[in-house]
């Protein structure tokens, strides 16, 4: 599959070269993991086995906790507690799958924000990186029907502000709504639908996840350095790669396992940490919670949605252009699914040729702010929608948009990047030393 | 290498607290020292079997604990009591509606603790999950990412947080109260001094039996807990070696491809 010239699978014995004629599953699967990979991947490129393994944990999890959960509104608050005090197990099948969730999310994040970084993104791996963007998308539409799904208050009360968010698009937004939901409000054809849809989205996302490796194995892995490999020959490529097997093998799984540990300790000592004391209390249609917070992966995308109020000057202009059509609650909700858009075009709005941003000093700096602000937007989403936090959100969304359609798009033209690495090669040899073949003293 | 992964760990971690500080009663709850805090504490058995008590002789009037099994009184890491007590307290404290005799039977250690909403009075089988104790400091749930969420403690302070001042609203009596969020809880004050006599003489007041009550809703709540903690020790400790080996070969795997490392 890959562009990176390499040995490939020779059928040996009489029944390998007859299955071979017939369904090259072997070579597949050989050329999938001897891929050659850059040999400078630093740590930050382990976060894709991680996040591998937590598609495959929630899928397994889940699938176990379907065979004991109910979906009904009068049931399923108590099939959960049947699980946590009943199933055998069940306690620790529910936290590894609803802090499955928060892996999750904490790598995909780490995941994107690498691609920002190392400009993984730029071509030719743009459509590797749209896809990762609707794997995202699909993952958070995953996350919140799944949240619903135990039917506590924050269940309930979370799934009627977002679904909520489908009604202020004009015209049709309150038939979209009353479709989403099966009916006027959250009910029990609302838990049905999102249990069903809570268990065919993770196979489209496998399905996707298929698709995504099939790209960038056809593009070659980004690197720390942005640097193309070397592809002229087989004898060139090799100086610049090593096989995924076993050498990236061996070293993601050291990366998952120290993820891991931090991982079980979370499950078995603070399950709840992540959570959310009213979601232990049943939905209860007639009493709203004091405050509706989101989970913790949604709070970004939440801060940017609750900041363009009516009083913003440039939602007053919006509305005015637009007669009214577009008012601060749409306008909301068109800057929270724009923040998610505008990741997807960054392949044409940053204008550097330079990938990584190793050598690009200005672009360096903006990003870290990126990520600050980020992290800002992550902590005024679990604030109160008052002041001084109204202003920050603004601003910080200002940022996030700022970032992507206006200091990207300019910093290509005047920043002047640093001498990048002739070869992937250089880059390795400085970081650990030529490797002198000749003389290797005895240890 | 080592840093590199440090800094990954913190960048994980540090999205964490922004989660829970959202939520926040406007009450004082008081930070009480429960047995069962922080990954290796555990429930106290004789606690436990006090608490019960309590939930027996005062609560259990108007609260239900309709998701709590009966039989699991006898669970180990819970109150474990000896299986034919659990029958004799099922008989005597509680019936249940059988369909076939038609009519109310004593219970089993099969069924639950029955449903009870009396005046309006809220299940309280999750309660302890389903409130949080101290955030702090200033708010960052540092204090719940060691020793737990706190609901237990919010429970132990609600019920030792009466002033005594009353108030008449809309017809309805209020009790002012130092932890309930708003002041002011419609529940008159449960617990009196000496109130419940326990077998072994235990200290019977307020601030005690709050405590007492408290520890048994958070096992009410989360009757698996101990086990958990010890399957998390356990596969810590278990990845943790993994860690290390898989650290030692990926070192060996990787060092003919690695020259000397130039200080």
């Amino acid at each position: 599959m890959s562009g990176i010239p390499h040995d490939h699978y020779e059928p040996k014995t009489g029944a390998e070269k007859w299955l071979h004629s017939r369904l090259p599953i072997v070579g597949l699967v050989y050329d999938t993991i001897m891929i050659p990979t850059p040999k400078n991947l630093n740590w930050w490129w382990i976060w894709g086995i991680v996040l591998a393994f937590c598609l495959v944990l929630q899928i397994v999890t889940g699938i176990v906790l379907v065979m004991h959960y109910t979906p009904h509104v009068d049931l399923a608050f108590s099939s959960v507690e049947h699980i946590m005090r009943d199933v055998n197990g069940g306690y620790m099948l529910r936290y590894i799958h609803a802090n499955g969730a928060s892996l999750f999310f904490v790598a995909v994040y780490i995941h994107i924000f690498r691609g920002l970084f190392y400009g993984s993104y730029k071509a030719p791996r743009e459509v590797t990186w749209i896809i990762g963007m609707i794997i995202y998308l699909l993952m958070m539409a995953t996350g919140f029907m799944g949240y619903v799904l135990p039917w506590g208050q924050m269940s309930f009360w979370g799934a009627t502000v977002i679904t909520g968010l489908f009604g202020a698009i004009p015209f049709v937004g309150e038939a979209l709504q009353t479709f989403l939901l099966g009916g006027p409000a959250v009910d029990n054809a609302t838990l049905n639908r999102f249990f069903s849809l809570h268990y065919l989205l993770p196979f489209v996302i496998a399905a996707l996840v298929v698709v995504h490796i099939w790209a960038f194995h056809t593009t070659g892995n980004n690197n720390p350095t942005g640097v193309d490999v070397r592809k002229g020959s087989k004898e060139e490529a090799e100086k610049d790669t090593l096989p995924f097997w076993p050498y990236f093998v061996i070293k993601d799984f050291l990366g998952l396992a120290v993820v891991l540990v931090i991982f079980w300790a979370i499950v078995g000592f603070m399950p709840n940490y992540l959570g959310h004391p009213d979601n232990y209390i049943e939905a209860n249609p007639l009493v709203t919670p004091a405050h509706i917070v989101p989970e913790w992966y949604f709070l970004p995308f939440y801060a940017i949605l609750r900041a363009f109020t009516s009083e913003v000057w440039v939602v007053q202009i919006a509305s005015f252009v637009t007669g009214g059509i577009i008012d601060a609650k749409f306008f909301g909700v068109l800057a929270m699914f724009g923040a998610i858009a505008i990741m997807a075009l960054v392949p044409w709005l940053d204008t550097s040729r330079v990938r990584s941003g190793r050598y690009r000093p200005m672009f360096k700096w903006w990003f870290y702010l990126l990520v600050f602000d980020f992290f800002a937007l992550m902590w005024l989403g679990a604030m109160p929608a008052e002041e001084p936090y109204a202003s920050f959100s603004l601003i910080a969304s200002a940022y996030w948009f700022g970032y992507f359609l206006v200091i990207l798009p300019i910093l290509g033209v005047i920043e002047k990047p640093l001498a990048e690495p002739a070869t992937i090669e250089e880059d390795f040899d400085a970081h650990y030393g030529e490797k002198s073949d000749a003389a290797t003293p005895a240890e | 290498m080592l840093k590199t992964l440090a800094i990954g760990a913190a960048f994980a971690l540090a999205l964490i607290p922004a989660a829970s500080n959202a939520a926040g009663g406007s009450g004082h709850v008081e930070d009480f020292q429960f047995s069962f805090e922080g990954p290796f504490g555990a429930y106290d058995q004789n606690q436990l079997q006090r608490g019960l008590q309590i939930y027996t002789e005062v609560c259990a009037a108007c609260h239900g604990l309709k998701f709590v099994p009966l039989r699991t009184l006898a669970d180990e890491g819970g109150p474990a009591l000896p299986a034919d007590q659990v029958r004799a307290y099922a008989a005597e404290n509680f019936t249940v509606y059988d369909a076939e005799l038609d009519e109310d039977v004593p219970a089993k250690p099969v069924d639950h603790f029955p449903a009870n909403t009396a005046a309006g009075a809220p299940d309280l089988s999750l309660m302890a999950k389903a409130r949080a104790g101290f955030h702090g400091p200033y708010g960052s749930g540092m204090n719940q990412l060691f020793k737990g969420i706190g609901g237990a403690e919010y429970i132990a302070s609600l019920l030792d947080g009466y002033t005594g001042e009353e108030k008449e609203e809309a017809g309805t009596l209020f009790y002012e109260n130092t932890a309930f969020p708003g002041g002011w809880i419609s529940m008159a004050p449960p617990l009196s001094d000496e109130q419940v006599e326990f077998a072994d003489g235990h200290d019977n007041s307020v601030k005690a039996m709050s405590q007492d009550v408290a520890a048994f809703l958070m096992w009410t709540a989360e009757p698996k807990m101990m086990a958990r903690k010890q399957t998390g020790f356990v596969g810590v400790l278990i990845l943790t070696v993994l860690s290390v080996l898989l650290y030692l070969t990926n070192k060996q795997l990787w060092a003919p491809h690695k020259g000397k490392k130039s200080a």
